[in-house]
């Protein structure tokens, strides 16, 4: 993928912000980069000598100019004069350019989306990838706009509107640009979640999904793990920018071996075995299933009594899980005489941790919290309820889903407790 | 008089043996701690420091917040972060040293430490003045600990200390390896800035009685530590060196220390090695240790007893010296018998018997012995109720007279003795104290 090419820019320093958390380096980048700020012409014969050095490889170009239908018919001629495989349209960046109209301003406006398309259609020769951006409330909506204007595919997400911080010693805002700041585009490990609701939503849409246009997903991706997920959810070719600006393109490599040996472990022979696959299992919270039931369990051999669980779910959730001292009593917690010390007395009177399960809802937050793997896991038990769906049920007893009082009958014939 | 070279040699032989924490180590160090709830590591601590709290606190930058928790608990927590056994306290008790490695506790601690006192910062202030006054006997950690808190709460502390400098151990025990006395010598200095008056070259029962401190004094905490070390009965005891004296020089005035180059250490305790560790450092080109049991008798920490080996020290079990030869004053070797093991004796441990017709001679230019401390000589001559030769104390700290409060070395009777329990024993001493002060009225 070539970086945005088009309209003349220039760019500010200090253009990238970063998230460290807990010790871990740039969990998340914002940058105010621009387009490409080196001229067009040289962008183009670079695109043409590369093309020349690597004919096997494909290179697309991102391309971003005004909205005039001259512009952009001018800038598809060129690219495609390069030899260029591809082209994509960038209707994401949300700084900078989208002040000036573009970016961002055309992605938010399906009709934008489908015009530009359109005019970019009418003179394309090689296929065309509209790219979204997330800075939206429904991801839908230009993606089907590009498939009504005839786009070859669809990408995403492009950024996220962010603001990374503000300096406590200076009070500038983070990254300084000669004492201001502001919104940046957000990328990196802490956005894979949005990208992968996205990514979804159009697999799910009738229009999008139904149209087959492949997708090519992108959004904090960093292992071949996340490069899997991205699969999963329907994405059939897969982009990377923060990762590598992080640790240089030599992470692509286990990107690709990574991802196939789990391919070979599971038996899956091609990549298009795997695009879509989990897709069917996203859903509305509408239909799924109220009677599953599942309670959580703690393997007390690899149990190290952090008690991280225990405060998880004594102050945040539903307080059923006890530390138990040796003798079986139920304790609280310091209940130890100040006057012992030592690390035998300190771990020998260390009390255990159960769950009372019976009392579980089944919230998860314990599994979450333990630092240590497989340690405690969710136990599916049968809930003696048949299956049935919020949807189901606000269609056979409406008045249960409305009124409290019929609620609460409904719980009890049903057996359902909450502590 | 030694020259500026040799000088320079041996602080550097004897200096801190941990470098400070960068920030950024400290960072990602504070990072890994999973901050246990109710966590073991703070049981451990005998003054039981909010651990978790004091790392996260470290985590977030939050340095002076960090410092603050470790001295509400433990006003020496600068001496503590850097002597305590860690392995056998918070850091052994660490949920992550099963599989992975413990977070390194007290190097953290010195991290947030050293922030404040190289800043100066007093993060207490006296208390309002409750016209009430307590006379403290022994500077050491659990005096100075005694009179911060009771300082803290408004009291007039009068502190008395027979030695010239006051810190105990910190300031004359603890080689520098471990705590230079700088570091003690600066949380001296931060109990004075509580309103503590300190009195130097001050000794209870030389230069004044218990009887005086009772007319003038509304409690009293007895926080003396322990006396020389005993003697060991042989021929030539004369020519040995006591281990204390030997680390006390090395601490204070390391230039003149002799060091043989032959040495022999008699002992296998923690001070012991101490000895052992400054022959070596100092230039001795052999170092040998003799002990009457075996490895598994020694009551030196297991971790202390890895790093002599490291330093290069030899070991002599089962070995009992008998007499010290000498010739024209100078020593030459230490006469010895093979002991073998019996039944267990008091200490629980199988008893040394003496192997008849076993002498053998140790060649030695310098013996040192190391073999703990006598117990508390006050306790007698001030008439208090003892256990084992230690001063007895109910749970309050108090002893067997009215008002008399003892705490640290005096008073350990059951499990080792530390400066970070001693450090406890002060603080919950003045608790006791000022309730006695208040109710009292
Ligand atoms: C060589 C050595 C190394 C050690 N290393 C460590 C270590 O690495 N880590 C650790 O945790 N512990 C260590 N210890 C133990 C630790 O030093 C002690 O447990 C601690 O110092 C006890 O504190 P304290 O206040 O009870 O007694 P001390 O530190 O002994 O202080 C007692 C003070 O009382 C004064 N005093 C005594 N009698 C009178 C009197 N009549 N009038 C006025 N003043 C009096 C003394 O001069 C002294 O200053 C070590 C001990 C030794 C001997
Ligand atoms: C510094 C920086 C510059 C970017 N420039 C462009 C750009 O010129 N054109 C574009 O379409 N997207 C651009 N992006 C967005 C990325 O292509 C990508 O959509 C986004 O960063 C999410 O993927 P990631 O989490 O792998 O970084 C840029 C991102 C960053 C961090
Ligand atoms: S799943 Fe939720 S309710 Fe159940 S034990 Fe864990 S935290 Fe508590
Ligand atoms: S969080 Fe995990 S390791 Fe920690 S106490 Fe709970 S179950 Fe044990
Ligand atoms: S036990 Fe270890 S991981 Fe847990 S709070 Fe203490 S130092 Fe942190």
């Amino acid at each position: 993928m070539w970086k945005t090419i088009g309209a003349p820019v220039l760019n500010v320093s200090n253009r990238y912000g970063a998230w460290h958390y807990g010790g871990q380096k740039m969990v998340a980048i914002n940058n105010v980069e621009l387009i490409s700020d080196r001229p067009l012409e040289v962008n183009l014969r670079e695109i043409a000598e590369v093309k020349r050095a690597w004919p096997d490889r494909a290179v697309v170009v991102s391309a971003m100019v005004e909205s005039k239908p001259e512009t952009w018919h001018d800038i598809i001629r060129r690219i495609q004069d390069t030899g260029a495989d591809g082209i994509e349209l960038n209707y994401g960046c949300p700084h900078g350019m989208s002040e000036r109209g573009m970016g961002s301003a055309v992605g938010q406006v399906p009709e934008y989306c489908e015009q530009i398309t359109r005019w970019v259609m009418e003179v394309a020769k090689i296929p065309v990838i509209v790219k979204l951006t997330p800075n939206i409330s429904d991801i839908a909506m230009p993606a089907r706009a590009a498939v009504a204007a005839g786009a070859n595919a669809v990408s995403l997400i492009n950024t996220l509107n962010s603001i990374i911080g503000v300096d406590l010693d200076t009070l500038e805002i983070t990254p300084n640009i000669g004492g201001k700041g502001g919104h940046g585009g957000y990328a990196g490990p802490a956005v894979k979640p949005i990208a992968l609701n996205m990514l979804a939503a159009l697999g799910k849409d009738s229009v999008v999904g139904g149209s087959k246009l492949p997708i090519s997903g992108m959004g904090g991706i960093s292992t071949w793990r996340d490069a899997a997920e991205f699969l999963l959810l329907g994405a059939s070719t897969l982009q990377v920018c923060t990762a590598v600006m992080h640790y240089g393109f030599r992470i692509v490599e286990d990107l690709c071996d990574g991802l196939s040996n789990w391919m070979d472990e599971k038996g899956f022979t091609r990549v298009s075995d795997v695009v879509g696959r989990s897709l069917h299992r996203v859903s509305d919270f509408n239909h799924l299933d109220l009677s599953f039931r599942a309670v959580a369990r703690i393997d007390q051999q690899k149990c190290i009594r952090c008690n991280l669980c225990y405060v998880a779910c004594n102050d945040t959730a539903h307080q059923c899980i006890d530390l138990i001292a040796k003798d079986g009593r139920v304790v609280q917690p310091q209940s130890y005489d100040i006057q012992t010390n030592g690390k035998e007395e300190a771990v020998n009177s260390r009390p255990s941790v159960y769950v009372r399960e019976e009392d579980c809802v089944g919230c998860r937050l314990c599994y979450n919290v333990c630092p240590v793997e497989d340690c405690i896991r969710m136990i599916e038990e049968p809930s003696g309820r048949p299956p049935v769906t919020w949807g189901q049920l606000s269609e056979s007893q409406r008045e249960v889903t409305e009124d409290w009082e019929k609620m609460q009958e409904y719980r009890q014939k049903m057996g359902i407790h909450i502590h | 008089m030694a020259d500026i070279e040799q000088r320079t040699a041996r602080a550097d032989a004897l200096g801190e043996l941990l470098p400070p924490m960068t920030r950024n180590e400290a960072a990602v160090e504070a990072a890994r701690c999973l901050m246990c709830y109710d966590a073991p590591c703070t049981h451990a601590c005998p003054t039981h420091i909010d651990i978790p709290k004091f790392i996260k606190k470290i985590a977030t930058e939050n340095l002076r917040g960090s410092a603050r928790t470790i001295l509400e608990s433990n006003l020496l927590g600068a001496t503590c972060a850097r002597v305590c056994p860690v392995q056998e306290l918070c850091e052994g008790a660490c949920v992550l040293g099963t599989e992975h490695k413990p977070i390194a506790i007290g190097r953290l601690q010195r991290h947030a430490m050293d922030f404040v006192y190289a800043k100066g910062t007093d993060l207490f202030q006296p208390g309002e003045a409750t016209g009430k006054k307590v006379a403290i006997i022994g500077a050491g950690p659990a005096g100075l600990s005694c009179a911060g808190e009771l300082a803290k709460r408004g009291h007039s502390v009068t502190l008395f200390e027979k030695r010239d400098l006051a810190g105990g151990l910190s300031t004359y025990g603890i080689i520098g390896l471990r705590e230079p006395a700088e570091v003690a010598r600066a949380e001296v200095a931060m109990v004075e800035r509580l309103g503590v008056k300190l009195e130097t070259g001050k000794e209870l029962g030389t230069d004044f009685t218990l009887a005086d401190l009772q007319a003038n004094f509304g409690a009293v905490f007895l926080g003396v530590g322990l006396g020389a070390t005993p003697g060991l009965g042989i021929p030539g005891e004369e020519y040995i060196i006591d281990g204390l004296e030997y680390i006390e020089q090395s601490k204070l005035d390391a230039p003149n220390l002799v060091i043989g180059r032959n040495v022999v250490v008699i002992g296998a305790g923690n001070t012991a090695i101490d000895c052992a560790t400054i022959a070596k450092r100092l230039g001795a080109s052999q170092v040998t240790m003799v002990y009457r049991r075996t490895e598994k008798e020694m009551t030196a920490y297991a971790h202390e007893y890895d790093f002599i080996k490291r330093e290069g020290v030899s070991f002599c079990f089962l070995t009992q010296p008998v007499r010290v030869h000498a010739e024209n004053g100078m020593v030459n070797s230490l006469e010895c018998l093979r002991m073998s093991l019996g039944p267990a004796d008091a200490s629980g441990r199988p008893s040394p018997q003496p192997v008849a017709g076993s002498e053998f001679f140790l060649p030695a230019d310098q013996v040192v012995k190391a073999i703990g401390q006598q117990k508390p000589s006050l306790a007698s001559r001030l008439k208090l109720k003892t256990e084992k030769g230690f001063i007895q104390v109910n749970s309050n700290f108090e002893t067997s007279l009215p008002g008399i409060y003892a705490g640290g070395d005096c008073i350990r009777a059951r499990g080792a003795a530390s400066t970070v329990r001693a450090v406890q024993d002060g603080k919950l001493a003045g608790h006791s104290i000022h309730e006695r002060l208040v109710e009292h009225g």
